[in-house]
């Protein structure tokens, strides 16, 4: 009697690694920078310059923390840098320290609302603010227009939805991260 | 002892906290970074990161951008069809009052170049230009910059002015072969002195990462009206005299700012001025060359020119030595009539004073 063997179903494991979570959205962050600075104008406006890699700077203490994620954060800080023409090491911190604040306060952070996503992300991204306001202070020793700081810092709360579109892609809820 | 067996065994580094310590690393590498940057002291720095960066980030930034400049001409047909006829409206009115203009600005050039040659003035040469196609465009607060496609290889330096068709729009801050860094006149570190066409006020227009640098240490009283004419000074001798830079305007904050002529054109084209200071202006044997431009085209006399000149010369120096002497026993002999007039009035009046005298008094007593 021959023995009817099931046919074992090959298992689709998709397995997250950091080139899926952290270099692929790293390099389409500094694409998009790239084509935002396109020096032109569109129905007389100017493009928009939001900061988009403070969309990383938020999402991945969220998604889980890593040892890559700031050594990331900081190359992709200084090739904005050296895009924009800032004094090298001005984003990099910036954003370290929006990783920073949102990877110290990410128990209170994670699962939470949309809504509150969006009050924290705003409020990480004006610390990042701060710091660039505060370094360029310094350095050129009169403190850049707050006008000009508000319309950079638009733009880049309303490139939220992408950050939260990537905590909810790559979140795997794992609570030993929690 | 193999590593499974010590102490060790069970020893795990929370995830969380060795991200910490990752952060850390990361926040004290970008604070190096920062101290370490001495781009605003000119000094070279992390000036060859910069240019190797710029040089690949061009091509690049070119092939990203060549769907968003697509989308740019395609918004500027809309915008010509849609304003075509405002448009030609507008470059009517203004073409009827340039055209009274055109004939002023013919005639003042005219007699602008005849007093230049009657007072030998030497007027700033041409600067050459290079044109240049932006290639990206930093628009935040922290820096306004832009990456343009000539570099070294067309003779573009560090400090080169750079324009648009309207007016100023900055200099060339970094250059390496195919690109050049141009920091606008925007930017936070952006400083250039400038002038006041009406009252010849001079002020430094600071950028402060808005769209309207502001104007600082404005000299004179009433120096500024809303309208005035900004042009760069020269002052320093970072950029020619007389560069059109825009008209006075009142902030929100009550400052005094500039709006840009630069602003008003194209933003993707400009051109480099291929100035560095006063000292290109003119070779070394004219800046020798005497002031006056009638002194440098009198031909040098013939000898027979120069006996004459003597000769001239001689008459002249016997003539004046004549009338001298003529003068002198003018002098004397007048000096010697004044004396014996003198003496003639002072002899005169002793007599006059013997005759007055009154007669001795009769001696009675001898009787």
């Amino acid at each position: 009697m021959r023995r009817v063997v099931p046919a074992r179903r090959a298992a689709a494991v998709k397995v997250v690694g950091p080139v899926q979570w952290i270099l692929l959205p790293a390099l389409a962050v500094l694409a998009v920078t790239l084509l935002l600075a396109t020096p032109i104008k569109v129905f007389g406006l100017t493009l928009p310059e939001p900061v988009t890699p403070l969309i990383l700077a938020f999402a991945w203490p969220l998604i889980r923390p890593s040892v890559l994620a700031p050594l990331a954060l900081l190359a992709v800080g200084l090739v904005v840098d050296l895009f924009w023409g800032n004094r090298l090491g001005l984003w990099p911190l910036g954003l370290l320290v929006a990783y920073g604040v949102v990877l110290v306060s990410r128990s209170y952070i994670s699962g939470q609302d949309t809504r509150l996503l969006f009050a924290w992300y705003s409020g990480v991204t004006a610390v990042a603010f701060f710091v660039g306001y505060l370094v360029t202070t310094m350095t050129a020793h009169q403190p850049p227009s707050l006008i000009a700081l508000f319309f950079q810092y638009l733009p880049t709360v309303l490139i939220f939805p992408a950050a939260n579109w990537l905590i909810d892609r790559f979140d795997d809820g794992d609570l030993k991260f929690r | 002892m193999s590593l499974r067996e010590s102490p060790f065994e069970n020893l795990r580094v929370p995830l969380g906290w060795s991200a910490g310590g990752a952060l850390l690393i990361a926040v004290a590498l970008a604070a190096f970074l920062l101290l370490s940057d001495r781009s605003e002291a000119d000094e070279a720095g992390h000036e060859p990161i910069r240019q190797t960066f710029e040089s690949g980030a061009a091509p690049v930034g070119g092939i990203f951008a060549a769907p968003v400049r697509w989308l740019g001409q395609v918004s500027d047909h809309v915008d010509d069809y849609f304003f075509a006829v405002s448009e030609n409206r507008r470059l009517r009115e203004e073409l009827a009052d340039l055209q009274a203009e055109r004939d002023a600005v013919v005639a003042l050039r005219n007699l602008n170049s005849q007093y230049e040659a009657l007072l030998g003035l030497r007027v700033e040469p041409d600067v050459p230009l290079v044109a240049a196609r932006s290639v990206s465009e930093a628009r935040g607060p922290f820096r306004r910059a832009r990456l343009i496609d000539v570099g070294r290889d067309r003779g573009v330096e560090i400090g080169n002015p750079v324009i648009n068709e309207h007016g100023l729009v900055g200099r060339i801050t970094g250059v390496s072969t195919g690109v050049s860094r141009v920091l606008l006149v925007t930017d936070v570190t952006s400083q250039v002195p400038i002038l006041i066409d009406r009252t010849d006020a001079r002020a430094i227009m600071r950028g402060d990462g808005s769209g309207n640098p502001r104007l600082e240490f404005v000299r004179g009283d009433d120096a500024l009206e809303v309208g005035d004419r900004v042009l760069s000074s020269g002052d320093g001798g970072l950029m020619p005299r007389g560069l059109p830079i825009g008209v006075v305007a009142r902030g929100i904050d009550g400052t005094w700012r500039v709006k840009l002529f630069s602003d008003r054109g194209s933003i993707d084209f400009v051109r480099v001025m291929l100035f560095d200071d006063f000292s290109q202006l003119a070779d070394g044997s004219a800046l020798e060359a005497p002031p006056l431009a009638g002194l440098n085209t009198a031909p040098p006399p013939s000898p027979e020119v120069v006996a004459r000149i003597d000769d001239a010369q001689g008459r002249r120096r016997a003539e004046a030595d004549r009338q001298a002497q003529a003068e002198r026993e003018a002098r004397d002999r007048a000096a010697a009539d004044a004396r014996a007039r003198e003496v003639a009035a002072r002899e005169a009046a002793a007599r006059q004073a013997q005759t007055q005298a009154p007669p001795p008094a009769p001696d009675w007593g001898a009787e």
